[in-house]
């Protein structure tokens, strides 16, 4: 599957074509994987979705965040999203709406219901943790292939499922992390786990995806991901749950006014 | 008519029954606030004890294209009669149509980017006896239309109704060493309270800029002047045209913010700008709690003749989020007047317990003021005061 991918890519960049076919590096291979992953996730237009996410420390003390997101997907950039908040209480009604970029930084705003206020966030630090979990703001962007170089390193069999092993670096700035290694399923080009490596390389968090469900015939959604910290001993589900697609969401529905009225 | 009557409650009833509840939401806070120091005037007192309700009920129907929220506000204060006040924060309806939201009934807006004062922010009225920050606002009767298009968001406001400041009463603190008389305010508008003000703002997004213009012509929300009358002071309210700018710049990890006012009423025109930058650093002490360090300048043309007491001044803050379970965050920082050597120093630190109280701890000190500085008043009123509050 992964080869017509490439050799279109190659096709038009490089008169050596049927060379680089047959010699694909690693490099090639990885990219390769990534192109035919977001190919696959092109098309689903719009979605909304209600998301759980119960916070655990190392005492096994746990806190549950409830939120609903919308998302809207935007032909050759990142998606827009808004998120609001329902749980915990005292938060209740705080948004954050996001534009998301490849390269270029992700525009982001919070807006405080008690104050009525819309604060532009300073987005250039991907690293922070995303409400206190063990998720950080570069892991819930929307994923573009250009944020990423690629190295496929290995076949293997994961919980039975035959996955493409890639490590991928971040081509951003500001990323917490050195590298990601992901496990994707080789059938359907998701991803099945993700460990990711900090900035001094060590071993950092192992993100879980478990309940794979298929949307309108086509999209994988995962019903839980699991993040857990090795550092620090955290960690965080996330739960997904009530995935709609195509509502018929548009630019409208993601400006400050959306934002603002966010309920 | 009376049938036309008969069929629109009969309409508001079918359609309320059709939509299900309506959402309840809201606290309920206890609060302490202690005094450090005995106070000036024997009247006042050195511990204040008090509670407040803030109830939210909110119903959408239209498929939430339509929407009517009531925010209700009460606050008792053990001592001082003006801080125990109710307001409606909020009565208003709101209406999502394809270009417009429009907004009829009582609301609030905030305008503007900077942390320490917000002067840009002209719509509602502040909220002083709640708390001496100016962060918290009453709410103001409007006709509001707002469109979010390419060229950016407009928003235009008939504003029927003018709502008087807040002011500690006799025995609240901290407050000047006068009692402010707000039962006897004055007008310079003939239609004293029941002015039409009118207000205009677009705001524009370019990427890493954001930059707001705005325009207000009507009764000024802080007292131009205040008469002294049988030992009171009595505020006195003009009509006021300014134009304000707020910008935006994120420049890196910096973000750089800027206000600045013109003020013209019928005794003078004055310009102030609050300007400076906050810049966060990301896990500190090897840990995932952010640090933010925020300074601004505040400037008043005006100088020692302002009304506000920041016509030379440097806010210096820093802001802890320890990024936890529990949301813990920690605000300190210091005022300091440049030509004096007043300093005004505050701390705010809150923390989530369970899943719905949140505890809330606020200190203010009055360092150094100058006996013929406003501050000057607040220099035996250093406080620490705690919230609980319940969310439901």
């Amino acid at each position: 599957m992964n080869i017509p991918a490439t050799a279109v890519l190659l096709l038009i960049f490089s008169p050596l074509t049927v060379f680089n076919v047959i010699a694909e590096t690693a490099e090639e291979k990885g990219l390769a994987i990534a192109v035919e992953a977001d190919r696959r996730e092109n098309g689903f237009s719009d979605s909304t979705a209600d998301m759980t996410m119960e916070l655990r420390n190392q005492q096994g003390d746990t806190s549950v965040r409830e939120i609903r997101v919308k998302t809207l997907e935007v032909a050759n950039d990142g998606d827009k999203s808004l998120s609001i908040f329902d749980q915990p209480a005292d938060i209740k009604g705080t948004a954050f709406l996001t534009f998301s970029h490849a390269l270029e930084p992700d525009e982001q705003w919070l807006y405080l219901p008690s104050l009525k206020r819309v604060k532009r966030i300073n987005s250039k630090n991907k690293s922070g943790p995303f409400m206190g979990s063990e998720f950080a703001y570069e892991d819930i962007a929307s994923q573009e292939v250009a944020k990423y170089s690629y190295k496929y390193l290995r076949d293997e069999t994961l919980n039975g499922i035959d996955c493409f092993v890639i490590e991928r670096y971040p081509a951003y700035e500001h990323s917490g992390y050195t590298r990601q290694v992901g496990w994707i399923n080789k059938a359907e080009y998701r991803p099945e786990k993700i460990v990711f490596y900090d900035r001094k390389n060590s071993l950092l968090k192992t993100l879980t995806y478990s309940g794979y469900k298929k949307y309108l015939d086509q999209y994988w959604r995962a019903d839980q991901m699991l993040m857990e910290n090795h550092q620090n001993g955290k960690s965080t589900l996330m739960t997904w749950k009530n995935y709609q697609f195509r509502t018929g969401l548009d630019e409208g529905d993601f400006n400050h006014n959306s934002l603002k009225r966010a309920k | 008519m009376k049938l036309q009557l008969h069929f629109v409650f009969l309409s508001l009833l079918l359609s309320s029954t059709a939509l299900g509840a309506v959402e309840l939401s809201g606290n309920i806070s206890a609060q302490s606030r202690l005094f450090f120091s005995d106070p000036i005037d024997p009247d006042q007192h050195n511990h204040y004890p008090g509670f407040a309700l803030e109830p939210e009920i909110y119903q959408q129907w239209d498929d939430n294209r339509q929407r009517l929220t009531l925010a209700a506000f009460y606050r008792y204060d053990q001592y001082d009669d003006a801080r125990t006040h109710a307001d409606i924060r909020e009565l208003a309806w709101l209406g999502m149509f394809d270009q417009w939201d429009v907004t009829v009934g009582i609301s609030k807006v905030f305008w503007g980017v900077t942390e320490s004062q917000h002067l840009v922010d002209i719509i509602n009225q502040t909220d002083l006896v709640e708390n001496i920050d100016g962060e918290e606002k009453l709410g103001q009767p409007m006709l509001r239309f707002s469109t979010a298009q390419d060229w950016g968001i407009l928003d235009a406001f008939i504003l029927p109704g003018f709502r008087e400041r807040t002011f500690a009463g006799p025995e609240g603190r901290p407050r000047p060493a006068l009692i402010i008389d707000t039962d006897n305010a004055t007008y310079e508008s003939s239609d004293r309270d029941n002015h039409i003000d009118y207000a205009v703002r677009w705001l524009g997004l370019f990427d890493e800029i954001e930059l707001g213009l705005s325009y207000f012509s009507g009764t000024g929300r802080d007292p131009e002047s205040f008469q002294l009358i049988n030992n009171e002071l009595v505020p006195h309210y003009v009509l006021i045209k300014q134009v304000g700018i707020d910008l935006l710049a994120i420049v890196e990890a910096w973000t750089w913010k800027l206000e600045m006012i013109s003020r013209t009423s019928s005794a003078q025109t004055y310009q102030a700008m609050t300007g400076g930058f906050e810049y966060t650093l990301y896990g500190i002490f090897d840990s995932p709690s952010d640090l933010g360090i925020v300074i601004e300048y505040l400037y008043d043309d005006r100088g020692e003749l302002a009304s506000s007491p920041f016509q030379n001044d440097l806010t210096t803050a820093l802001r802890f989020g320890l990024n936890d379970i529990q949301s813990s965050e920690v605000l300190l920082g210091v005022i300091s007047d440049l030509d004096h050597s007043i300093t005004a120093g505050f701390i705010e630190a809150s923390r989530r317990i369970g899943d719905s109280i949140k505890i809330t701890l606020e200190a203010r000190t009055f360092s150094h003021t100058a006996a013929d500085r406003p501050l000057h008043d607040f220099r035996r009123d250093d406080f620490i005061q705690a919230d609980l509050a319940w969310y439901f």
